[in-house]
């Protein structure tokens, strides 16, 4: 008879993890228990409260290095950096979630997801001021998924946390309160890809257990290198399993989803997505590329180059043709991702701090420009066509300024974080040999530069007409949250030394 | 019997589902066949579980039927909420977002 060994499992290390997941779970209770009423009072203070003391206690950890749970979790510098980064994404994209001023009828989310949209039980709904509390159960388990997602160190945990993290954002995708058919629409088409995805991946994952008889990244590595001859079942496995994961971060040719689910998902959840899924992805792709498969180096940076250059080129080009502000804001996420990746290209210890720090500083930027894409309204709800936004710059001069900030980061102009985060990026990509790719990486971002400038002209240098949205007074949620994403992309552009220091400091993954 | 064969099978299956989830138009079906490749990744862990001779695979199975009953919960809520829209169950029609 075998004996049992409990694992050992470093709590400590994990609390950031197990408080937000407890919180999750405790939401799920108050959805259940707690009369209607006072739903929304305790789903925020739980959301907020849970989210601020993980961070806090993420920050009084931070020097913990270890692989705790038998192997399956490996906190460390990047790690922790990187799940830092998700609690403040997180607690910033709970801000545009909780707004409720913007909309005369209330929040973003339909009143009641299953009730058919146009119906009378809608309008019913509406007309009482019913609101929808399970967003934060939801917004909660997938926090839990992205910070779980970035350290997790052997195949299957990511695999779990993959879908931790994805299936709630699959529901909240398709819980716009206007505009349902899109969102529905845009659920429907994020989920049947994501779980066509995900299967890529987790057989992905048995084929490289075929071939090492590990799931374990770090042992994974060792069979790896000590294995000769017949590699073709761990080439096959790593390709798919790359291809769950470049899916997730929206890169070229698997970025089909990603212009439809910005566009027809809820403006918060847009923001939140796109913010916090790509730290969380490019997280655990770095790990898988460094731990897992540092000994096959050779074999993935081709593939790093090519879908990097696509992702780059396809995402820009496609972009200017763009006449919808959310849509063009997907493609340039594509486009963005296209960037990281040459980051992760360079795989040294100059290139992880470079790829934190891009992730970082273009997180805030997001956040910060779907917060005035939510403010910026019509009758009809959001005008997000850009017509609609030509003159805005001569009616609500602060407001279009801001917005400029935000795409002159993206564009990567001095001054703004894009510039350093480029310029960081693209050093520790030369220093690492990949000179042509980032000859590549700047042509792409001139092409990238038009559509965000020609934004900021539709803006300032044309004159209002009576399509010409307003700007609706958003309540002191969203008005903090755009008020952190500039202040902080601008900083960064000024003293970007304290953060560069921190993401340096953090070191590389441990295995 | 040779374990080298499940394999086969395992990526029989998982081709037959990926095919599906291309070339079927009705959400159901084209779930049913993502819902098949988790299950050929299911049964490739099992029979390399056997070859390697560890328990490993057999473990990650376990997982994979939970997260694939998880995702049954998830995906049927969004596809009965667009068929109970558009009386209609076909993924092709669904095209207001495009460009």
């Amino acid at each position: 008879m075998n004996t049992f060994a409990a694992p050992l499992i470093d709590y400590s290390a994990l609390g950031p993890i197990l408080i937000v997941v407890v919180a999750a779970l405790v939401s799920v209770l108050i959805e259940a228990l707690v009369p209607r009423g006072a739903r929304r009072f305790l789903q925020v203070i739980l959301t907020f409260g849970s989210l601020v003391t993980a961070f806090v206690w993420l920050i009084s950890i931070r020097n913990t290095r270890v692989i705790t749970g038998d192997g399956a979790v490996a906190i460390d510098g990047p790690g922790l950096v990187m799940q830092g980064t998700i609690l403040l994404l997180a607690i910033f994209g709970a801000m545009l979630v909780s707004e409720r001023s913007l909309d005369s009828m209330g929040d973003s989310f339909a009143p009641r997801a299953s009730a058919l949209p146009g119906s009378v039980d809608e309008r019913e709904l509406a007309a009482r001021g019913h609101t929808q509390t399970e967003i934060w159960t939801l917004y909660l388990f997938a926090v839990t998924g992205m910070l779980l997602f970035v350290v997790a160190n052997d195949l299957l945990i990511m695999f779990v946390a993959l879908e931790i993290m994805s299936l709630p954002l699959y529901l909240m995708v398709g819980m716009a309160r206007r505009r349902r058919l899109l969102s529905q629409e845009a659920a429907l088409k994020y989920f049947v890809l994501g779980a066509f995805a995900s299967a890529f991946f987790i057989f992905g994952a048995a084929l490289v257990y075929g071939y090492t008889g590990t799931i374990s990244l770090p042992e994974i590595s060792e069979s790896i290198s000590a294995t000769t001859g017949e590699t073709g079942l761990i080439l096959i496995g790593l390709a798919m399993l790359l291809v769950g994961l470049f899916f997730k971060v929206g890169a070229v040719p698997f970025h089909q989803w990603t212009p439809d689910v910005y566009q027809g998902a809820p403006t918060p959840i847009t923001g939140f997505m796109g913010a916090a899924v790509k730290v969380a992805a490019f997280g655990a792709l770095m790990r898988l590329l460094y731990v897992g498969f540092s000994g096959m180096q050779w074999d993935w940076e081709i593939i790093i180059w090519i879908v990097a250059i696509l992702s780059m080129v396809v995402g820009s080009l496609i972009a200017i043709t763009q006449s919808d502000i959310k849509r063009m804001l997907a493609y340039s996420a594509v486009a963005q991702s296209g960037f990281i990746l040459v980051g992760v290209a360079a795989s040294t210890a100059a290139g992880i701090a470079a790829v934190m720090f891009y992730l970082i500083a273009y997180g805030f930027v997001t956040i910060g420009a779907f917060a005035v894409i939510s403010m910026v309204r019509d009758s009809s709800g959001e005008a997000t066509h850009l017509s609609k936004w030509a003159g805005l710059g001569k009616k609500s001069p602060m407001v279009a300024a801001v917005f400029s900030i935000f795409m002159l980061s993206l564009a990567g102009i001095p001054l703004t974080s894009g510039f350093v985060i480029k310029f960081s990026v693209f050093a520790a990509a030369i220093e690492a040999g990949a000179t042509w790719l980032v000859l590549v990486a700047v042509g792409a971002s001139v092409i990238a530069a038009f559509f965000y400038v020609r934004v900021i002209v539709v803006m300032f240098f044309s004159d209002p007409t009576e399509n010409t949205a307003t700007v609706a007074i958003p309540s002191a949620f969203t008005t903090i949250a755009l008020a952190a994403g500039a202040t902080i992309t601008v900083v960064l552009g000024i003293i970007p030394a304290p953060l560069i220091d921190l993401v340096s400091n953090a070191g590389i993954f441990i295995r | 019997m040779n374990p080298s064969n499940y394999i086969i099978l395992a990526s029989l299956l998982f081709t037959i589902g990926a095919v599906g989830v291309l070339v079927r138009r009705n959400a159901i079906i084209v779930f049913m066949s993502v819902e098949l490749m988790l299950n050929a990744a299911n049964l490739a862990f099992v029979a390399f579980a056997r070859m390697n001779g560890n328990l490993d695979g057999q473990t990650v199975a376990f997982f994979v039927m939970v997260v694939a009953a998880a995702e049954v919960v998830v995906g049927l809520a969004i596809i009965v909420t667009v068929f109970r829209t558009r009386q209609s169950a076909s993924i092709d029609e669904p095209n207001l977002l495009k460009y």
